[in-house]
């Protein structure tokens, strides 16, 4: 199943399948090595449409949650 | 020769700086330390080489401005250390890669080794330099470990002629060499891990936020006040008879009156003297360095144990609706502190819209520790009641104004994107260094202020010309703010610094409702002189323009409002 990352619950694992945006977008993304095939892992949800923070790797990173619907999850 | 510290943010390079040249420079664990560069210099084959701290940059292209500074250094370099982290290698090749792409000479310092070692995280270092081409030294910027054969390797140094990659190349590249060097060891998640999950779990992480801030504040203030009682007093008492002497040496006049001031009861009052020699060192040592020193203490310890990050994310929904975004609360922390390191650190914001909310807001209402200290000590005797109301407006007014800017500037804040560092338990000496950096800059900048401040006053004062200033802001100070016309003296004050200016109050015996009033205007009204220098050079002159008159009104309504509601 492919969903967005902002959609995912805390704790849910997936790959990323796709990043979905501009090349703005990729770039900022990518920098921070969030790259399409790297497993993640939601670490929490902030309410009230707040940031979404995973885990990737043996780091953390938060990210918007608009930016969260442009990265698509394969779980 | 200049050498060029460059790296991802938050992998030890101000460390490795302070290693390699003996100075002594911000080190805390979150990305965004260092946000303009810092030279150096170190011995290195009998010659003395320039070392260059460069802010952090995740790729050669720069998102914000201190990610500029980085790329534009680039240039400027002969050689670079690439500093990696060993905990995180793959990311960090990626601009390890861009580097080598652009042909800079360079060789690669593997830090926070002993961490990777820890976890878990095995690098085949031999076969990593192969793949790279490059020399690769595992270091422990902390220790020192791999420091001095470092500085070896940086005579065997290459410049490569690697072709360019395309991004996908790039990182399918990297995913190659990460495959045949690096094993990592499944293990458990650790106590420190497992903090680090509830601090940002919404349901644990918000009474965690609140239960740190009560606790920061009555720690702060239980040393404050026990420095404040056990020591410096004490201590002043001992430089009394000295003053006292002094004076004697004088007899009565000009001279007298700049250093020691006006007698209280025929006695000299540190606190309400107003010379050169009694308030003027009294109120930076025995007021406001005790306060300085507690905070900074309670502040490197949560710096340099990671939980900023983690505030940042916590908070990014509040700051979302005024106009800016969750990494914005670092410089309102830093501004707590001094008001200047918050303006600085405006600069790991991208967008111009967000910079100038932030600035505004951290300027007109978080009040730096030298005011605070003195707030507490001018509205403390009366209770909670007084602190609280100041603190309590402030904070409004933070809400109120960054609500409205978000709604009328133009322009959008970007969305929170952010590594957040994993929690380490600070090294007890670095804490202690950055203490005594923070103690250092504040005594070297605090006396000199204060004593100009002091003798600026005295002057002004004997030419008339603060009663002159204060015969035409009368009607606003006295009818508006409900403050005493001599109050105006302080507000001339509060230009050169804060706690100078609180200072003047004390000999005012004002009520308690009119301290409470000119605590809360004199942090809004105008940022220091030093705050206003480093604001003009972050913002540009326009933007600084319109951030000073949205003060002032901002000011004339709450102060004048104050005057309206307070009953006691
Ligand atoms: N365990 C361990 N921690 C380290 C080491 N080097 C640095 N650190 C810690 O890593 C954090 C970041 O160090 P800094 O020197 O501020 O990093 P920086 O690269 O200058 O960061 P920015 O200025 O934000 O780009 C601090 O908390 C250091 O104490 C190391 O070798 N081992
Ligand atoms: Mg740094």
């Amino acid at each position: 199943m492919e969903i967005p990352l902002s959609k995912l619950k805390s704790g849910e694992i997936g790959i990323i399948k796709q990043l979905r945006g501009g090349l703005e977008f990729q770039r900022t993304v990518n920098s921070l090595g969030v790259i399409v095939g790297k497993r993640i892992k939601v670490i929490s949800v902030q309410p009230l449409m707040g940031p979404v923070v995973i885990s990737m790797d043996n780091m953390q990173i938060a990210i918007g949650r608009g930016m969260a619907t442009k990265i698509i999850i394969k779980q | 020769m200049k050498i060029l510290l460059i790296g991802n943010p938050n992998v030890g390079k101000s460390a490795i700086f302070s290693r390699l040249t003996g100075i002594d420079v911000k080190v805390s664990n979150y990305a965004g330390t260092t946000v303009e560069f810092k030279k150096g210099c170190m011995p290195y084959q009998g010659k003395t080489v320039e070392v260059i701290d460069v802010p952090g940059t995740y790729s050669l292209k720069p998102t914000n401005k201190a990610e500029k500074v980085a790329v534009e250094m680039l240039k400027e370099g002969d050689l670079v250390i690439n500093i990696v982290d060993a905990t995180n290698l793959e990311r960090n090749l990626s601009l390890s890669f861009e580097l080598m792409e652009k042909n800079v000479p360079m060789v690669i310092a593997l830090n926070i080794w002993d961490e990777a070692k820890h976890t878990g995280i095995n690098i085949d270092v031999k076969k990593l330099e192969g793949l790279l081409g490059v020399s690769v030294i595992p270091t422990i910027a902390l220790t020192g470990e791999g420091i001095k054969r470092l500085m070896k390797n940086l005579q065997k140094v290459k410049i490569l002629k690697t072709k360019k990659y395309s991004d996908k190349e790039r990182w399918s590249r990297i995913g190659r060499i990460i495959k045949q060097v690096q094993r990592i060891e499944p293990r458990c998640h650790t106590f420190l891990e497992r903090l680090s999950d509830a601090s940002i779990n919404p349901i644990a992480g918000i009474p965690i936020a609140i239960m740190i801030m009560l606790l920061s504040f009555t720690i702060i203030r239980f040393i404050g006040e026990n420095l404040i009682s056990y020591v410096f007093d004490p201590l002043f008492e001992l430089y009394r008879p000295l003053v006292i002497w002094v004076g004697g040496l004088f007899g009565q006049g000009f001279i007298n009156d700049i250093l020691i001031g006006n007698l209280i009861n025929g006695q000299i009052d540190f606190t309400q003297s107003m010379g050169l020699l009694t308030t003027g060192f009294y109120v930076p040592i025995a007021m406001v360095l005790p306060y300085v020193f507690s905070f900074y203490i309670i502040l490197g310890f949560l710096e340099d144990f990671g939980y900023l990050p983690r505030l940042a994310v916590l908070i990014d929904n509040v700051m979302h609706n005024l106009g800016m975004h969750g990494f914005s609360i670092i410089p309102m922390i830093l501004g707590l502190g001094c008001n200047v390191s918050g303006a600085l650190s405006t600069r790991i914001l991208c967008s111009k819209k967000e910079k100038f909310i932030s600035a505004t807001l951290m300027a007109i209402s978080v009040p730096c520790m030298a005011q605070t200290a003195m707030v507490i000590s001018l509205v403390g005797p009366y209770g909670i009641s007084g602190i609280g109301t100041v603190f309590l407006t402030l904070f409004s007014v933070w809400i109120i104004v960054g609500l409205i800017l978000n709604k009328t500037i133009g322009g959008k804040s970007p969305e929170l994107f952010m590594e957040i560092s994993p929690y380490r338990i600070p090294y007890f000496k670095a804490l202690l260094k950055k203490l005594w950096m923070r103690i250092r800059s504040f005594v070297t900048h605090a006396i000199p202020y204060m004593l100009f401040g002091v003798l600026i006053i005295n002057i002004l004062d004997t030419l008339g010309i603060i009663s002159f200033i204060g015969n035409i802001a009368a009607p606003v100070v006295v009818n508006i703010f409900g403050l005493p016309k001599e109050a105006i003296a302080a507000l001339i004050a509060g230009f050169l610094r804060k706690d100078v200016a609180i200072g003047m109050l004390l000999p005012l015996s004002l009520s308690f409702k009119q301290l409470i009033i000119a605590s809360v205007i004199l942090t809004m009204y105008f940022p220091c002189v030093a705050t206003f220098v480093i604001l003009v050079k972050e913002l540009g002159t326009r933007a600084m323009i319109r951030s000073a008159l949205i003060m002032v009104f901002a000011t004339l309504i709450v102060g004048g409002l104050l005057n309206l509601v307070i009953w006691f």
